[in-house]
């Protein structure tokens, strides 16, 4: 197995529109090594998410190609498990269902699927949530559960899709801190979509910063800063401002757009 | 679960009020009680229309067969009987159906537009043919009262399959599921609470079309006995047996309203 786990080779993705094509993303190249934390940071319309589903398989690159493990992406599967912005849980499941959802389509010994359960109930602090239903759970608590259902399948990589976005501050922090615990505990490869310059800061090794339409690599920046991570720190701000510039400069013309009217949302 | 007493009480004058009037109109001799007989005529048809011919002393056998062989109860009976295996056979061949026409596209291209030309017919409507086809008796009335279901399921069915919000295929497909598992333990659950408001309107229409069915097809069930009951000036007996009909009514789509209640106590929208 080579150190580059996932291999984004030239990728470009065009969807198809009424009127006009919209460019997604173009020529999209960079490698990323197992166990590291990645970071796709960019205002909305970048392609950040649209880069992700196709690592996910969930819509493939128009040209390009995409290997995780040597292997191209065809089609999505549970060894680059997803954790969604709107949790997508299964709200018919309980949250013990929704953990061992993957488990049990994978016909996993049932002595074992309870005790894989019951540690990550534990350690995502929901034992005594275990047999509720998502309708009951507060955001921090459902996406601990996507977390938890990820975690179940024992991929070696996690995808996620601004998991955080909509949780309040207090609560998306120590959700932040929980993931970091996971990722060095575990050795996960972690691509992460966020809009927040702090969060990518804050959680990852690297981060890639997209260019508004069509979705390019800007800047591959590496964060060196120790862990842990304090965001009043001078060199965490220094960074903070260096990007800033970058994103505000790809997010100002995402404003443009807006007013030009050609989001083609 | 408490009941709230003083609502309870708020639902009680409106219908006493309605039948001390009417009680009283027909005392006063303002109506001809052949016309519109007073409730207490009604009420005590309805006691003598519950109870047995023979009185329990000459009934040979335990006292539960003795009081199932009121004409009543099996009036009451049969017609149950027939509404939920109607509705049985019009949802078993719904669902599967409704199942594939939401999820296949190419299936719905071919299925849509017999669908579209039959549903507006009322199940009604296939009377005649259903006594030419089935004869009399318990068959033309189970085609009616399937019919009856089978296109609310269907259509509701379908709805909800193409409702399913995209979110949860994508984190089944990416926890591995196979399309055998995504259509039982996805696409079914995530499609139920449409499914089952169509199971209540085609368990309904299924109902409707069971009292009609019985008034033409069959000689026994409460739509026969109180056309019967017609015949013979009974207007006591027809009333008894509406509010027979009423109560057997609200007995069902309780019963399924809580079936509801129980399928979806996952439901966010669910108090």
């Amino acid at each position: 197995m080579s150190a580059e786990q996932i291999e984004i080779e030239h990728v470009h993705k065009v969807f198809r529109g009424d009127g006009q094509d919209v460019i997604a993303l173009r020529d999209i190249d960079f490698k990323i090594s197992q166990g590291q934390f990645v970071c796709l940071l960019g205002p909305s319309g970048c392609g950040k998410s649209t880069l992700l589903n196709a690592i996910a398989g969930f819509s493939l690159a128009t040209q390009g190609e995409i290997r995780v493990e040597g292997k191209p992406v065809r089609q999505p599967g549970p060894d680059r498990g997803m954790v969604f912005q709107e949790y997508a849980l299964f709200p018919w499941m309980t949250v013990a269902e929704n953990i061992t959802f993957g488990l049990k389509i994978r016909k996993e010994d049932p002595r074992k699927m309870e005790g894989k359960l019951n540690s990550l109930l534990k350690m995502l602090k929901l034992t005594d949530f275990r047999d509720r239903f998502p309708k009951d759970l507060s955001g921090g608590m459902r996406q601990r559960v996507a977390i938890a259902r990820v975690l179940a399948l024992d991929s070696p990589i996690m995808l996620m899709d601004e998991p955080f976005g909509a949780l309040d501050a207090l609560t998306r922090r120590s959700l932040q801190d929980e993931l970091l615990k996971i990722w060095s505990e575990f050795k996960k490869t972690i691509v992460f979509v966020t809009h927040s310059i702090e969060e990518s800061i804050y959680l990852s090794d690297r981060i890639i910063v997209m260019t508004y339409r069509p979705g390019t690599v800007k800047r591959d920046v590496h964060v060196d800063l120790p862990r842990p991570r304090n965001p009043a720190a001078t060199d965490f701000n220094d960074l903070k401002r260096e990007i800033s510039q970058l994103v505000m400069e790809e997010q100002n013309r995402f404003e443009s757009a807006q007013l030009k009217g050609t989001t083609g949302d | 679960m408490g009941i709230n007493w003083s609502s309870a009480l708020k639902g009680i004058w409106v219908p006493v009020a309605v039948l001390v009037v009417w009680e009283l109109v027909v005392r006063l001799g303002a109506v001809n009680p052949q016309i519109l007989p007073a409730p207490s005529a009604v009420l005590i048809k309805w006691y003598q229309y519950l109870l047995p011919y023979e009185p329990y002393e000459q009934f040979q056998g335990s006292y539960l067969r003795w009081f199932f062989s009121g004409e009543l109860i099996r009036d009451l009976l049969a017609s149950l009987y027939r509404v939920v295996v109607g509705f049985l056979i019009g949802a078993v061949l719904a669902l599967p159906l409704g199942l594939l026409m939401g999820a296949s596209p190419r299936i719905y291209d071919y299925l849509n537009p017999v669908v579209q030309v039959l549903r507006p017919i009322p199940p009604i409507a296939f009377i005649p043919l259903a006594i030419l086809w089935f004869g009399l008796g318990d068959p033309p009335a189970v085609f009616l009262i399937s019919l009856g279901a089978f296109f609310p399921v269907l259509m509701n069915t379908i709805v909800g399959v193409r409702a399913v919000d995209n979110i949860y295929i994508r984190a089944a497909q990416n926890l591995g599921a196979n399309s055998r598992v995504m259509f039982i333990k996805v696409i079914l659950p995530a499609a139920m609470p449409y499914i089952l408001s169509g199971v209540r309107i085609g368990i309904g229409t299924g109902f409707i079309c069971m009292i009609v069915a019985e008034m033409i097809a069959v000689n026994n069930g409460l739509g026969y006995r109180i056309l019967e009951a017609r015949e013979y000036f009974w207007s006591d007996k027809i009333i008894a047996g509406m509010f027979t009909i009423g109560l057997l009514g609200l007995a069902i789509d309780t019963g399924v309203s809580r079936l509801n209640d129980y399928l979806l106590r996952w439901h966010r929208g669910l108090e």
